[in-house]
């Protein structure tokens, strides 16, 4: 079953979707959206890095990913201005990922693979880092859930009820990290963020308790994922930009939805 | 037994001193208000106290002590929905029995399944102390609880503190800048402006130099709009000019 590359490319879909849903809710949550890109957008500078060095792209992306997420924190806490911070060092890491990639010699670079995914050549052995990952996101989200909410609602009554609001921030920027590095293949970096965003937006509007929103997200994540897929075979688009549509579409529902059921 | 002690507590925020070398303690049972200027450090005092901001000297909390925090303002974003009954869960889950006894004790029975945004700002502060009242707390700290209340809220909502309280038998420590209001209740007040600048009974406070030279002549509202103007009279019998700036009545015995 797994030689089939649409079955492959349907699980590393799924994958995506058990780790991207709930924590693209924290990501909405505490309005770390241009965070989520600076991450994704490093990730470039790691694809580089690890094509000019040999190393395995995976290792590459995480590395630089988390770099660039502690990087931001850090500068964050000490009261820069996030989002020029955020953007300056974006956009920078993307530049220069860019031009790294153009000097690397000898290695046929499929650029537009890592920009906007490749989810139709995910490997066997892609599949097991991608749900090796993001299982280790889900569980980690899962055991620290109502440490992690309370500090999203207010670092002072987490500190006072003995929640360390910075180990917190730690755990979700770890798992940012390891999410963008998961999702590179199946969404490419420009549209992670999208993946994180999304799914959690759509699934704001019906949702009553943050379980559910959760849940919620990780459900249209992993339908955007499939109806991608589908519509990139039927009608022959690129697959990573077409899930990220699949989810925009429901997100426009949803908004509808719950626009109207306030009205009523 | 002291609940919370601080011995010579100093807090930096970059290169500004907010606190300097505050001496402070609790005592079980007792209720404390701190009051002081704007900027004077008393939300950070409290922060101090609970480790939420670093500070050095001493800070001692009876081993276990239990405190019900109730912080100045809480914004939850409109993206995260979040009913009572869940909030009032959290880090620690609670049974539902138990949910419902603190909402009933604070005036809002059956609405856990409310959402925190949609609660007007009293009944969003009477959630937040029966939070607080979840942790069966042996102090409840609280940091400016009624801003931006009505007059009868806050009234409402100092009364329901001392009900608590007594029920309870909690220690209350608390933040405020209504002088009027809260003083009269409390054991002891201590005015705070970057040091502790005067402590001691409602009574010896509101009388002492330190404090009215804080807060001008009279304590405050009505009382001290009336000060104000006999002051002017009387200053104009001996012909001084308008020019005065209004804290320096405070001191017009020595100027004149």
């Amino acid at each position: 079953m797994l030689d089939d590359f649409l079955v492959r490319a349907a699980l590393a879909g799924l994958g995506l979707a058990l780790a991207a849903g709930p924590l693209g809710c924290f990501v909405v949550w505490r309005r770390m959206a241009f965070f989520g890109d600076a991450t994704a957008h490093a990730a470039i500078l790691g694809v580089a890095l690890s094509l000019a060095f040999a190393a395995s792209i995976f290792a590459g992306t995480l590395g630089a990913a988390l770099l660039m997420a502690l990087l931001v924190s850090t500068l964050a806490g000490r009261g820069w201005a996030v989002d020029t911070t955020l953007g300056v060092l974006a956009h920078s890491a993307l530049a220069l990922g860019l031009i790294a990639i153009s000097f690397v010699h000898g290695v046929r670079v499929d650029l537009e693979a890592y920009l906007f995914g490749d989810i139709l050549a995910v490997s066997k052995s892609d599949l097991v880092v991608i749900w090796s990952g993001a299982a280790l996101v889900a569980v980690l989200i899962g055991l620290r859930w109502s440490a992690l909410l309370t500090a999203t609602l207010s670092e002072d009554l987490a500190q006072a009820s003995g929640v360390s609001p910075g180990r917190e921030r730690l755990v979700l920027t770890l798992a940012l990290a390891v999410v963008v590095a998961v999702a590179i293949k199946v969404v490419g970096a420009l549209l992670i963020a999208a993946m994180l965003i999304i799914p959690a937006a759509a699934a704001r509007g019906l949702a009553r308790t943050p379980e559910a929103m959760a849940v919620g997200a990780m459900g249209v994540a992993a339908i955007s994922a499939l109806g991608g897929l589908g519509a990139s075979l039927q009608f022959d688009t690129p697959a990573g930009p077409s899930i990220v549509a699949v989810a925009a579409g429901i997100f426009a529902v949803s908004a509808v939805a719950s626009a109207l059921r306030r009205a009523g | 037994m002291k609940l919370i002690e601080a011995k010579g507590l100093t807090v930096r925020f970059g290169g500004a001193t907010v606190l300097e070398a505050v001496n402070f303690a609790v005592e079980p049972g007792e209720i404390v208000t701190v009051v002081g200027p704007n900027g004077s450090g008393k939300s950070t005092l409290l922060r101090a106290l609970l480790g939420i901001v670093p500070s050095t000297g001493e800070v001692r909390r009876k081993p276990g002590l239990r405190i019900g925090y109730v912080p100045q303002r809480l914004h939850i974003d409109r993206g995260l929905p979040m009913p009572v009954g869940r909030f009032l869960s959290l880090p620690r889950r609670r049974g539902a029995a138990e949910v419902a006894a603190a909402l009933a004790r604070v005036g809002l029975p059956g609405a856990e399944a409310r959402a925190m945004a949609d609660l007007s700002g009293g009944q969003f502060q009477r959630v937040l102390l029966a939070r607080a009242l979840l942790m069966a707390p042996e102090i409840l700290i609280l940091d400016e609880p009624t801003q931006g209340l009505d007059q009868p809220g806050e009234a409402g909502f100092y009364r329901l503190i001392d009900e608590v309280r007594r029920e309870m038998g909690c220690a209350v420590l608390m933040v405020s800048h209504d002088l009027h209001v809260v003083m009269a209740a409390s054991d002891r007040v201590i005015c705070l402006n970057g040091h502790v600048c005067c402590e001691g009974t409602p009574q010896v406070v509101s009388n002492a130099p330190e404090y009215r030279a804080l807060f001008g002549l009279g304590t405050q509202g009505a009382l001290a709009l009336y000060r104000h103007a006999h002051d002017h009279d009387h200053e104009h019998d001996h012909g001084h000019g308008h020019d005065h700036a209004h804290p320096h009545h405070a001191e017009g015995g020595q100027d004149a």
